[in-house]
């Protein structure tokens, strides 16, 4: 008998465990509570390029909208994605099945991106994608509840690639990371080149993740005596990138085009590194007065970065679907994520971060495109005072043309 | 290798089935547990902790009883989800061919792979299959079929030998149930057997299993593609559960992975891997909301562990109350 | 121009030269994993975690205490090396005498700590870090640019590695440290303190691990993420020369870095998956590294 009870005792550690984890039974809340859930990377590389600041903008833009004023009850919730695609849309699942979230927001990293986009699309939620640059997202995997806020891969290349052909960058080597969104960069800003007149020397396709030294390429691109460095990678690598560029004066002799890069990242290598280099944002926190303001506004939240363009897309889209949601009314948006998009499509965005912006019928939002030389120490004044603008983009140009990009939802 | 601390085994009370009590008893409270969970948890969160239990105590097999540390089984859980998905999504095959398929696969690259490092042992063992793990990884990202960084995704569940349609989450998951109760008991009837009793003294000591006439390396080739077959079935439910194999299901970190489920469960227990399955998928999951915190939680709990619970939880338990559990 | 393999010769040699020096780190790295599982027998997973310690302690030296490049060089290595001797007491301890795994599981949860409590406070994007003005600029050699940094960092790393390889097998010191390993209790009878010989050791593998990430903080990317992508490498290549031995892991640190800067030219995704190939047919020719004892 005695040996029972214990091995009773044993085998129930086995299920206890398991039921103490047990969550609140929460999907039969039917209360008008909006759920919004802020999906990022919050430990690897994009941590500061989305990370817990685009929450603190997510939270901005509900409180900006005067949510609770206008009987709106909104609640954010915030999950790591690991920058895994099976970590993204098994919480995404977890969210619209047992948390009742009604529409997913930022989501970096493209692969992770476009896994969500099909949960939503499956389970019928908003999906409002800031973080990731696969023009993908608006193109052949379209979906109509997806919505792509402030930049993709093309608008990338043909603002940073196009201007700098223009202003006599012709020969390209290219330094892509081994994966789709560097192959779709490449790919992209390649075309651009040669449309314009330009001549792709080489490239080097180096291993992802895993690679922080790449003197070796650095070396290949000198030799291949290209004036122009594409760099067709984000975050660290871009960092280590142009780190390495300077020690090995690949600078004398040809400039650097980073095809993916933040004012966290310039924040991160510092203007003795860092200036001269042309990039392509379409949010700049000193851009004009409405950009300042909401800079000052969000400030004290985010004590170590200034904004973004991604938390700021993460603010001005929180609000616009807000602004839809309220016109519809909080049932009919919880019911069908679908109409909730149509709905922000048929209206102009209004923000103090972009402006007045259209939404295109594949999900694209129409944000200026900003072309920046990154200041000479010399010439910054303040803290993050980093940018000059060379070249403003306008929305209806900055994107690739609708008919190019085969989203199934758009009717020719 | 030192010996590893392994669970004593008090004279354990056979029941008229012929397992000792305390396993029939554990085996109905886990079987209630997986019947009961579905009620009362999310079932796509207990179906990924299924899975996971079942690749963990596959896992175990090797090192719990043949004492082999296998640092790259990634490579058989990733290869299996990669080649269910390919086959159920591009070749339009049922789910429980697509599973079998990549079950096969995890055997096939296991008879190769184990066939090369078993000629070593300890560390040289374990760094041998990570070399090939690694190899298999490079494979994944550089191959078209994978599809790269974003793996096959929008894998369809289709329909259970083409009649139930596992769309519902519920249908799903008695299948995935199924196969880990299933994968369960067959591991559980490998370990009980001659077969089983064999290998272990092989993990006691191998020199005197040579010289009693056993050829130890069959041995140790047979459990390695054991286990590296369940390796890829539950790969392949997986991918199925999810709709979407990728290349975190290779990367040397989810071999790493499955190796802290089974020494937090107890190593060398029947029923610990599955639990250490439970308690470090569960942490991942609910601890997803807190962002950074995740991973030093994480290594806060690996460090207690090994302090204080060096057996593993299930394996502290049961030398405890000196059970065999 | 002249070629080989289709590669020019003055490339070719250039690559050779930065393999050589990206071997440098390699060496260093494996070095101290070397030496602190050949004496304590316990395999440091938190070395990555440490070298990203000792360039973050370069950078803060230099922030929060205006101290430049030169004096982290020495501090940092120092610091990291006290910070090893508390791990040491408090954790490390506890797992002589037992299995490789539960020391590999430790110090695994060690690093998940220390790299997840660094992105909370510094974030993940890195900090700036430049090289020292007497480093900077860079030397023509006809075949290729190479940056005096570069060149201080292979020289420094060759000497550092070579001086510890002396300790050990040609001083007084090392030799009681290698009779300690042989057998402990026999050393402790003749009247030496074995606990902080190993203690010591323990703290000098970790300083090694710092010297490097200093080395490293000008030209990498000084972020909480920067070692954990090296630390599998590292592994192989102290597997490969022969776990726990010093000359070995300083070979095969030079060497496997030159077999990647050439896998670079040729087929650079896979510059990554390079030395785990080499370390399949090395550990399938010979059992127990290059340089390692067979047991």
């Amino acid at each position: 008998m005695g040996i029972t009870r214990r091995s009773i005792l044993g085998g129930l550690a086995l299920g206890g465990t398991g039921l103490a984890l047990a969550p609140r039974p929460s999907w039969a809340q039917s209360s008008k509570k909006l759920r919004i859930g802020v999906l990022n990377d919050q430990s690897g590389p994009y941590r500061d390029v989305s990370g817990l600041n685009s929450v603190v903008c997510v939270k901005q833009a509900i409180a900006d909208f005067g949510a609770s004023a206008k009987g709106l009850e909104v609640e954010v919730l915030s999950a790591d994605h690991q920058n895994k695609p099976d970590v993204g849309a098994a919480i995404a699942r977890q969210w619209f099945d047992r948390d009742g979230v009604d529409m997913i927001i930022d989501v970096p990293t493209s692969s992770v991106a476009l896994a969500v986009a099909n949960v939503c699309r499956e389970k019928n939620r908003v999906y409002i994608n800031v973080g990731a640059g696969t023009a993908e997202l608006t193109g052949s995997q379209c979906a109509p509840t997806t919505i792509h806020w402030a930049y993709d891969t093309w608008m990338l290349a043909h603002s940073t690639g196009g201007a700098t052909v223009k202003t006599g960058g012709n020969k390209w080597f290219f330094i892509p990371a081994d994966y789709v969104f560097g192959h779709d960069l490449e790919r992209q800003t390649s075309q651009f080149v040669t449309e314009a007149g330009g001549k792709v020397l080489g490239h080097a396709t180096y291993a992802f993740p895993g690679t922080t030294d790449f003197s070796s390429f650095l070396v290949q691109a000198q030799a291949s005596g290209a004036n122009v460095l594409g760099l067709a990678n984000a975050g660290a690598d871009t960092q280590n990138c142009i780190k390495q560029a300077h020690e090995f004066g690949l600078t004398q002799q040809a400039r650097i085009a980073a095809l993916l890069m933040f004012i966290t990242d310039v924040h991160a290598l510092g203007l003795e590194t860092a200036q001269g280099l042309v990039l392509t944002e379409s949010f700049y926190w000193d851009l004009n007065d409405k950009t300042r303001a909401f800079t000052a506004r969000i400030k004290d939240k985010t004590p170590n970065n200034y904004p973004n363009m991604v938390q700021a897309g993460c603010y001005a889209g929180t609000l616009h679907y807000l602004k839809a949601v309220s016109a519809l009314g909080v049932d009919r948006a919880k019911a069908s994520g679908a109409e909730v998009v149509a709905r922000m499509k048929a209206t102009p965005t209004e923000d103090d971060c972009f402006g007045t912006c259209k939404i295109r019928e594949d999900g694209r939002v129409l944000v200026p495109a900003y072309l920046f030389e990154v200041k000479k120490p010399s010439e910054s004044k303040g803290p993050w005072d980093y940018y000059k603008l060379l070249v403003t983009t306008p929305g209806d140009q900055a994107f690739r043309p609708l008919a190019e990009g085969h989203c199934p939802l758009v009717k020719s | 290798m030192r010996a590893l601390d392994a669970t004593p085994a008090a004279a354990p009370a056979r029941s008229a089935l012929g397992a000792p009590r305390a396993h029939v008893v554990a085996m109905g409270v886990m079987v209630l547990f997986v019947v009961l969970a579905p009620f009362i948890l999310y079932p796509v969160f207990l179906m990924k902790v299924l899975t996971f239990a079942l690749f963990a105590t596959a896992f175990n097999l090797l090192l719990g009883y043949v004492g082999l540390l296998s640092f790259g089984h990634a490579a058989y859980f990733g290869m299996g989800a990669y080649v269910t998905a390919w086959s159920v999504k591009v070749l339009g095959l049922t789910p429980e061919l697509g599973i079998l398929l990549g079950g096969l696969t995890g055997a096939a690259l296991g008879l190769v792979f184990g066939g090369i490092a078993i000629r070593r042992q300890g560390l040289y063992f374990a760094m041998i299959t990570l070399a090939l793990a690694q190899m298999v990884y490079f494979f994944c990202v550089e191959a078209p079929f994978t599809g790269g960084e974003d793996g096959i995704q929008q894998v369809p569940r289709g329909r259970l030998f083409g009649l139930i349609p596992l769309a519902n989450d519920m249908v799903i998951y008695w299948v995935v149930a199924a196969v880990f109760v299933g994968g369960f008991l067959f591991l559980y009837r490998i370990v009980h057997s001659p077969f089983g009793q064999v290998v272990k003294a092989i993990r006691e000591n191998e020199p005197r299993a040579i010289s009693l006439g056993y050829r130890t390396d069959s041995y140790k080739l047979i459990a390695f593609v054991l286990s590296t077959f369940l390796a890829g079935i539950a790969g392949g439910t997986k991918s199925l559960v999810f709709g979407i194999a990728t290349l975190t299901d290779v990367h040397w970190s989810m071999s790493g992975e499955v190796v802290l489920m089974t020494l937090v469960g107890g190593l060398g227990t029947v029923f610990g891997p599955a639990l250490g399955a439970l308690i470090v998928t569960a942490m991942e999951n609910y601890l997803a909301p807190f962002g950074a915190w995740v991973t030093v939680t994480q290594g806060v709990i690996f460090v207690a562990c090994v302090l204080a619970f060096r057996r593993g939880i299930l394996g502290e338990i049961a030398a405890r109350l000196k059970l065999d559990l | 121009m002249h070629t080989i393999f289709g590669i020019p010769a003055p490339l070719l040699f250039g690559q050779l030269l930065l393999g050589l020096i990206n071997g440098g780190f390699y060496a260093l790295l494996s070095l101290g994993l070397a030496v602190i599982f050949g004496m304590l027998n316990i395999i440091n997973f938190a070395h990555g975690a440490l070298f990203m310690t000792g360039a973050f302690a370069a950078w803060g030296l230099l922030n929060y205490l205006g101290l430049p490049y030169w004096y982290a060089l020495i501090l940092s290595p120092l610091l990291i090396g006290l910070f090893g001797l508390v791990l040491e007491r408090l954790f490390i301890r506890r797992l002589y005498g037992l299995d490789h795994l539960y020391g590999l599981l430790l110090t695994f949860g060690l690093a998940l700590i220390i790299e997840g409590l660094f992105r909370n406070a510094f974030g993940s994007s890195g900090m700036p870090y430049q090289i020292p003005r007497s480093l900077s600029g860079a030397v023509n050699l006809g075949f290729m640019f190479l940056p005096l940094y570069r060149g201080w960092v292979v020289v420094v790393a060759l000497v550092v590695s070579l001086a510890t390889w002396a300790v050990i097998e040609k001083t007084r010191l090392g030799a009681t440290l290698r009779a300690a390993t042989e057998n402990a209790a026999l050393v402790q009878a003749f009247g030496i303190n074995v606990p902080r010989l190993v203690a010591l050791t323990y703290a000098g593998g970790v300083a090694l691990a710092a010297f490097a990430g200093v080395l490293a903080a000008p030209i990498y990317s000084v972020n909480p993420n920067m070692g954990s992508n090296l630390i599998i490498t590292v592994f192989a290549v102290v597997v490969i020369g022969g776990m726990g031995s010093i000359l070995g892991s300083i070979v095969s640190g030079f060497g496997l870095g030159v077999i990647e800067g050439l896998t670079k030219v040729f087929y650079p995704q896979a510059s990554d998956t390079v030395i785990f190939v080499v370390m399949a047919i090395v550990l399938l020719a010979r059992p127990a590294g290059l340089f390692g004892k067979t047991a």
